[in-house]
């Protein structure tokens, strides 16, 4: 693999490189859906937000949560695959855009859609089981995104990485609840399935062949250590 | 049955130009003449042309003044805009705006509805034909569809319950079967397999011989536009959306309840009646409440109504019925 850290660009090195370029691009880019649907919403540069702007805000902001916890799944594979260690850097990035459009989707759904009625989002979030899973997805996001600063990382050591193993729950729950409310044409809501079960499925085929080069390792009687009989 | 007085009389919805011109449209929307204009999605108002010749009458000082269904006073009609741009109508795609993008290339000259099944008069016949002994008449009826949101909208159009007299049904039709064109080359969302197409609807025949049942052929005094269900289709008012089926091409009087597309795709969710009520929840959402498109935001939700507020016309339909088991 070609160590890419290395090469100056534009004179910058690596850290510089994210912290001035890559990361406010990236920034800039998850803004984008809400920019086009700001502009939909009031009709601006001839985008429209149609004839039902309260759905087509519910619909896209959900979904754009849902493509950006994608995202923060594939930027491992990449990392390893492609040889591009730094990619991770922009993970939080991509997390916490993520956990922003949730937001403004679940604030859509209750405030323009649910006209702020608390007992009417309190019966849909009990009673109806897609909402449930949705609302779940939301309430899990809130430790991920809190725990996401720095300190937070070093302070958790450890345990960080295991509880934002969450997102792999997150995203299932996620494309559960895109599934589920859907009438009758679940193309789109599985092609999320199949696309969250390629991310998932390298990480478990990954780890198995790690596993197994581990333990190939230990048993290799070349290493000069007694074979046990 | 007594009809309601109505509190909302068409020239207060109707943009003026396009009231005026109702009759003249109306009279000459059907003719030969215009069958070039159609297809249209913008459908201006249709000058009165050939088509008076075919007797098509409109007696406006009947049939709209007194007969207009208005919904509450408060209940503005929707827009020509929205009523033309937010349409469940697979056959051209699952989008919302699909049907007004894709609908245009639809052919609705020349126009077939073949009747068939426990009837004394069947048989095929032209659309115009079809139409001819009908006076159309305006309703301004509430549309409640099942994803719950609502609209209120004026139709043009006749009750189905003339028509269907017309073909003068045996006592062993007991019901009514509709289906729509299948044309796949037109009709672009038919080459997916979404539902089973054709699409089917059905009724029971009281519940078709009803005063509120309208085969629809028009819209706000005009032409009914395809992505509408042009050029001829059902509204029961006190019924899902889906239950109004579009483009029909063929009616069969039945002994046994038909089959209908939706209840065949997921019978635990779309029954046969699909009678609106708020106190059975569709199995995955609540039918209590419904978004009436155009309302301002945080004032989009409102109570929804058993029969959509038709119960006063069509509740005695359904004595002695389980509402929740006959969903």
């Amino acid at each position: 693999m070609m160590d890419t850290t290395r090469k100056p660009f534009l004179g910058l090195g690596v850290e510089r490189r994210y912290r001035l370029i890559y990361k406010p691009v990236v920034l800039l880019a998850g803004l984008l859906p809400l920019a086009w649907m700001t502009c939909a919403l009031f009709g601006w540069l001839g985008f429209s937000a149609g004839v039902d702007p309260v759905k087509f805000l519910e619909l896209e902001n959900g979904k754009t949560a849902l493509n950006l916890i994608l995202l923060t799944l594939i930027i491992t594979p990449v990392r390893q695959l492609a040889g591009l260690p730094h990619l991770v850097r922009l993970r939080r990035m991509a997390g916490l855009l993520a956990f922003f459009y949730a937001v403004l989707h679940f604030t859509v759904y209750v405030v323009l859609d649910l006209d702020l009625n608390w007992r009417m989002v309190g019966a849909d979030i009990i009673k109806r089981p897609y909402i449930t899973v949705g609302f779940a997805a939301l309430l899990l996001l809130v430790p991920l995104a809190v725990t996401s600063t720095n300190r937070m990382m070093r302070y958790l050591g450890r345990r960080w990485s295991r509880l934002h193993r969450l997102i792999y729950l997150i995203a299932a729950l996620g494309v559960w609840h895109f599934y589920w409310q859907e009438k009758i044409d679940v193309r789109e809501p599985l092609i999320y399935a199949l696309i969250l079960a390629i991310l998932l499925g390298y990480r478990v085929a990954r780890s198995a062949w790690l596993r197994r080069l581990l333990a190939s390792l230990r048993s290799d009687p070349c290493d000069g250590s007694p074979r046990r009989a | 049955m007594a009809l309601r007085i109505p509190r909302v009389i068409p020239s207060q919805i109707t943009p003026p130009e396009t009231y005026l011109n109702r009759r003249a449209f109306l009279a000459g929307a059907f003719g030969a003449g215009a069958a070039a204009t159609l297809g249209s999605a913008a459908a201006a108002v249709i000058p009165a042309q050939a088509g008076a010749a075919l007797g098509y009458r409109y007696d406006a000082a009947e049939s709209v003044d007194a007969l207009v269904h208005a919904p509450d006073q408060n209940e503005k009609p929707n827009t020509w805009e929205q009523i033309t741009n937010y349409n469940n109508y697979y056959e051209f795609g699952v989008g919302k705006t699909d049907p007004a993008e894709y609908a245009g290339e639809l052919q609705t000259r020349p126009w077939n509805v073949a009747v068939a099944g426990e009837a004394e008069v069947t048989g095929s016949f032209p659309l115009e034909a079809f139409m001819k002994p009908y006076a159309l008449e305006e309703r301004i009826y509430r549309f409640r569809c099942v994803e719950a949101w609502s609209m209120v909208i004026p139709w043009v159009g006749f009750p189905l319950a003339q028509m269907l007299k017309r073909f003068k049904p045996t006592s062993r039709a007991k019901y009514v079967a509709f289906e729509t064109l299948y044309r796949p080359s037109q009709m672009p969302g038919q080459r997916e397999p979404i539902l089973q197409w054709p699409y089917r609807e059905g009724l029971r025949i009281d519940e078709a011989m009803n005063p509120l049942a309208f085969m629809v052929v028009g819209l706000y005094g005009r032409v009914l536009p395809n992505q509408s269900g042009a050029p001829l289709r059902l509204i029961v008012p006190w019924k899902y959306g889906f239950k109004s089926i579009k483009a029909i091409v063929r009616i069969v009087f039945t002994e046994t309840q038909p089959e209908t597309t939706w209840s065949q795709a997921a019978s635990g969710e779309y029954g046969f009646y699909a009678n609106v009520n708020p106190d059975v929840p569709h199995p995955r959402w609540s039918q209590a409440t419904e978004r009436r498109i155009g309302n301002p935001f945080f004032h989009e939700r409102q109570a929804t109504l058993l029969f959509n507020g038709y119960a006063n016309e069509v509740a005695s339909l359904y004595k002695g019925m389980s509402l929740h088991r006959y969903f």
